[in-house]
């Protein structure tokens, strides 16, 4: 008997999600089935979260339909979802760590007996879940200092508990090594063997021929390809994966200039999140960074700009090592950060727009070490009318767009006239028309000659921008591309190296 | 010319609430706690009245500046009352039983006074200790030293200008005490408005990471709030030892509640990043004239107390009320 004569645990049809103008699923099918994984692949942004989300209960679909066992399914809380029997085991795992495994497994839902919580009920069962999973541990145990693939199967035995007909596993190798995720991988075969249906979410490619029944490859919110085998070639699944999506304007790329603005030698951080990184960006060159999440890309270009530490190596700023101790440090040599978050690192929300620009200008607004709320005003006001910000100096950051919190966050660097500017994420959540507009902003900084940093987790992005691509894979650097080398193939295969 | 008389009618508008920050609420609170006041009471509004209310307000106005800061960048100082125990007692035993001049005694115990805020700012910048837990610890060690100075005694016998400094009214109405106080509030208002490290204080509170990674200095800042705070705790503490001609290291018990009341009845955020001095002075002043006011009505220090606590939390209630 194969999973295929069986009826689905789970059934798909035509899901759809809509946040206000923006489309991000596109009507997935989808059908999981007793005892199979289903690997669901896709670039960051595919949909993959939202459609989990969906499943899990967490998000509300705006069209579609879902089955259970053949009956609709349509959770209104992740609770209960977890009732009808689904697992969600998340990447950041959710044990509390100075609980016992057994408290964990049954948080939130103890088992009583006259009264009291029953605690030898609750340790028996939490021991039989772990025992199922090969796992001996005694469930009286607290969970600090427990490896991450035993939390993962802690978690895990803590939906089967539930009884979980169906798990959804969002990366959960990422944090794990070689001899872990094999231990995970033989508790999958179990479960299966069980019938329980299993969604595998992974960037990991290579692992996938090892675990993966049926692979379903997803872009841009929609299912682009479905293969009825794990055992599909690597470059197969990557050319899916990024494939031709919409056609996008860039706009013309200015040439560098020849001499070197920028240096960063054998740079490493204190937790090897980047490690002998080098390169070097000329005047007028804008460098993108190429990566999956969790390559070391934001922890590289934060400590270019003084943000993160640095435990070894130089940055050298037109030919003198500055090496950057804090950002206030980087700023006064000319570097700048417009950092990935932009509400939580870029901007004070419920202060002003002219406040939050003048915070990154305070030593040029002031005269004669007097700032008055006219000068700060005056100040940003100019700026706000350079970049097109929508908005009024007065009012808060946080009403404001994406597009346009992003252009306040350009504005308040550029005022300083920078050497060197690092975008972490530039267009991340902003939509098409601010997007061309920063893309614009970025070309006029390379022709005044701004030797410009692009991290971008946005693919087509970073190939529609930059002279020159840094690929990272695990903290270190896989590769420097030349544009004309560079296409999206060449950058995956490096980045999942 | 009329537009242009309408216009600056407009501009002063907008300064006088800008100036406000917010702060209108209490404003009004106030108002109508004097006009209420004024009719129950025969002696409310004599000049005499108002005079004795700036006195009574000195120590918890000076000490509630330095309060707003701290509250600003999103911390806290619960060593402010027993810095000032400490300090003065200090000041008392350098002066009484050194034999030091009085002068020379007040400045040591003011440096004495900005160690102690340095120490908590350097707890919590460098170790990364919560503000609370740092300048609760400090509470409790300035509390012990100032008891240990003198084994818990108090000292009296200072110098007879140093009380009437207290009492003599200049050009008829101005104690030094109530200048002090006065100058204090002055020179917050100033640096929060007018100077770039003013600037800094909100942005911090605001979010501090954004303001580091705006280049702005928060560690510095961040000891800086802490050192200002429990130097003005220090001066507070002159101020009372003038008002009572005598130290003690029970003196100051339980300000920090106060001071922190004060602070939050004016609309200056706990969660830091808004707020402002003009606030605080009406937080003060609403604490001084409640107080005030009850006495004059007769009411036992106990209701006092319970009618209080009421008014701050209605205070704070009403503002977040407002802020949906």
């Amino acid at each position: 008997m194969t999973a295929q004569d069986l009826t689905p645990i789970l059934s798909l049809r035509q899901i759809r999600k809509v946040y206000g103008s923006l489309q991000v699923l596109h009507g997935i099918d989808l059908d999981v089935r007793p005892g199979e994984v289903v690997a669901l692949l896709g670039e960051n942004g595919a949909g993959k979260s939202t459609l989990s989300k969906i499943i899990s209960g967490a998000v509300q679909p705006s069209g579609g339909d879902m089955t259970w066992f053949g009956a609709p399914y349509a959770p209104a809380s992740p609770r209960a979802a977890m009732d009808a029997g689904l697992g969600m085991i998340h990447q950041e795992l959710k044990l509390l760590p100075q609980l016992s495994i057994a408290e964990n497994v049954f948080m939130g839902r103890y088992l009583m007996k006259g009264g009291r919580i029953d605690r030898r009920g609750m340790e028996e069962r939490a021991h039989a879940g772990l025992q199922r999973l090969g796992l001996d541990i005694s469930p009286r145990r607290v969970v600090e200092g427990l490896s991450t693939a035993k939390q993962q199967l802690i978690e895990i035995a803590k939906a089967m508990t539930l009884n979980a007909r169906l798990l959804i596993l969002d990366e959960p190798t990422a944090a794990l090594g070689g001899e872990e995720t094999q231990l995970l991988f033989r508790q999958i075969e179990r479960l299966k063997a069980d019938g329980v249906g299993i969604i595998y979410i992974s960037h990991r490619l290579d692992e996938i021929r090892q675990v993966a029944d049926r692979v379903v490859v997803m872009r841009d919110g929609a299912k682009v390809q479905e293969f009825d085998s794990g055992n599909v070639p690597v470059r197969t699944i990557v050319e899916a994966m990024v494939g031709r999506s919409l056609e996008r304007m860039f706009p013309a790329i200015p040439v560098p200039q020849t001499d070197v603005m920028i240096e960063v030698r054998d740079l490493s951080s204190p937790a090897r999140t980047f490690n002998n990184i080098n390169f070097s960006v000329k005047r007028g060159e804008v460098f993108g960074i190429a990566g999956l999440v969790g390559a070391g890309r934001t922890e590289l270009v934060r400590a270019i700009a003084g943000a993160d530490p640095i435990s070894s190596g130089e940055v050298i700023l037109d030919g003198v090592t500055i090496t950057p101790r804090s950002p206030r440090d980087a700023i006064r040599n000319g570097i700048v950060l417009v950092p990935e978050d932009r509400k939580l690192q870029g901007l004070v929300l419920d202060h002003s727009i002219q406040e939050n620009i003048g915070y990154a200008n305070l030593d040029r607004v002031a005269r004669r070490g007097v700032v008055t709320s006219r000068q700060m005003s005056q100040f940003a006001d100019a700026y706000i009318g350079t970049f097109g910000v929508k908005g009024r100096g007065s009012q808060n950051a946080g009403e404001l767009s994406g597009g346009n919190q992003q252009k306040v966050v350009l504005a308040k660097w550029l005022a300083r006239k920078p050497k060197v500017v690092v975008l972490d994420e530039p267009t991340r959540g902003i939509d098409v028309g601010a997007r061309s507009s920063i893309y614009d902003t970025i070309m006029d900084l390379a022709r005044e000659g701004v030797a410009v940093i692009v991290v971008s987790s946005d693919l087509e992005e970073v190939l529609g921008v930059s002279n020159r691509i840094m690929v990272m894979a695990q903290g270190k650097q896989a590769g420097i591309l030349d544009r004309r080398d560079a296409n999206d193939v060449s950058v995956m295969e490096l980045a999942t190296i | 010319m009329l537009a242009s008389v309408k216009d600056d009618n407009r501009n002063a508008g907008a300064g006088v609430f800008s100036v406000l920050r917010g702060a209108t609420g209490p404003l009004i609170g106030l108002i109508l706690l004097c006009i209420f006041l004024s009719f129950a009471t025969d002696k409310f509004m004599s000049a005499r009245n108002l005079l004795n209310i700036l006195d009574q307000i000195t120590v918890l106005g000076i000490m509630a500046v330095g309060m707003t800061l701290v509250i600003l960048i999103g911390g806290i100082d619960l060593a402010v009352g027993s810095v000032m125990a400490l300090t003065m007692m200090v000041m008392g035993y350098l002066s009484s039983q050194i034999g030091l001049p009085l002068g020379a005694g007040i400045l040591l115990a003011l440096a004495v006074a900005a160690v102690t805020g340095a120490i908590s700012g350097v707890l919590i910048t460098a170790l990364g200790v919560p503000a609370f837990i740092a300048t609760l610890a400090m509470m409790s060690v300035a509390r012990g030293l100032a008891n240990m100075i003198t084994d818990g005694q108090q000292i009296v016998g200072f110098p007879s200008w140093f009380s009437l400094l207290a009492y003599t009214r200049f050009g008829g109405f101005l104690t030094l005490t109530v200048a002090i106080m006065l100058v204090v509030f002055v020179l917050g208002w100033l640096y929060l408005r007018y100077t770039p490290g003013g600037r800094s204080l909100y942005a911090i509170g605001g979010n501090q990471e954004v303001a580091r990674l705006a280049g702005i200095n928060v560690s510095f800042y961040t000891i800086g709030v802490y050192v200002v705070s429990g130097l003005l705790a220090g001066l507070a503490g002159v101020v009372l030892a003038m008002r009572l001609d005598s130290v003690q290291p029970t003196a100051g018990v339980s300000y920090e509640l106060d001071t922190i009341a004060a602070v939050v009845i004016g609309g200056t955020s706990l969660s830091g990043g808004k707020g402002g001095i003009i606030g605080t002075i009406i937080g003060v002043l609403i604490i001084g004239v409640l107080r005030n006011g009850l006495n004059l009505l007769g009411v036992s220090p106990f209701l006092q107390a319970v009618v209080i606590g009421v008014v701050i939390a209605l205070a704070v209630a009403a503002e977040a009320v407002k802020q949906k």
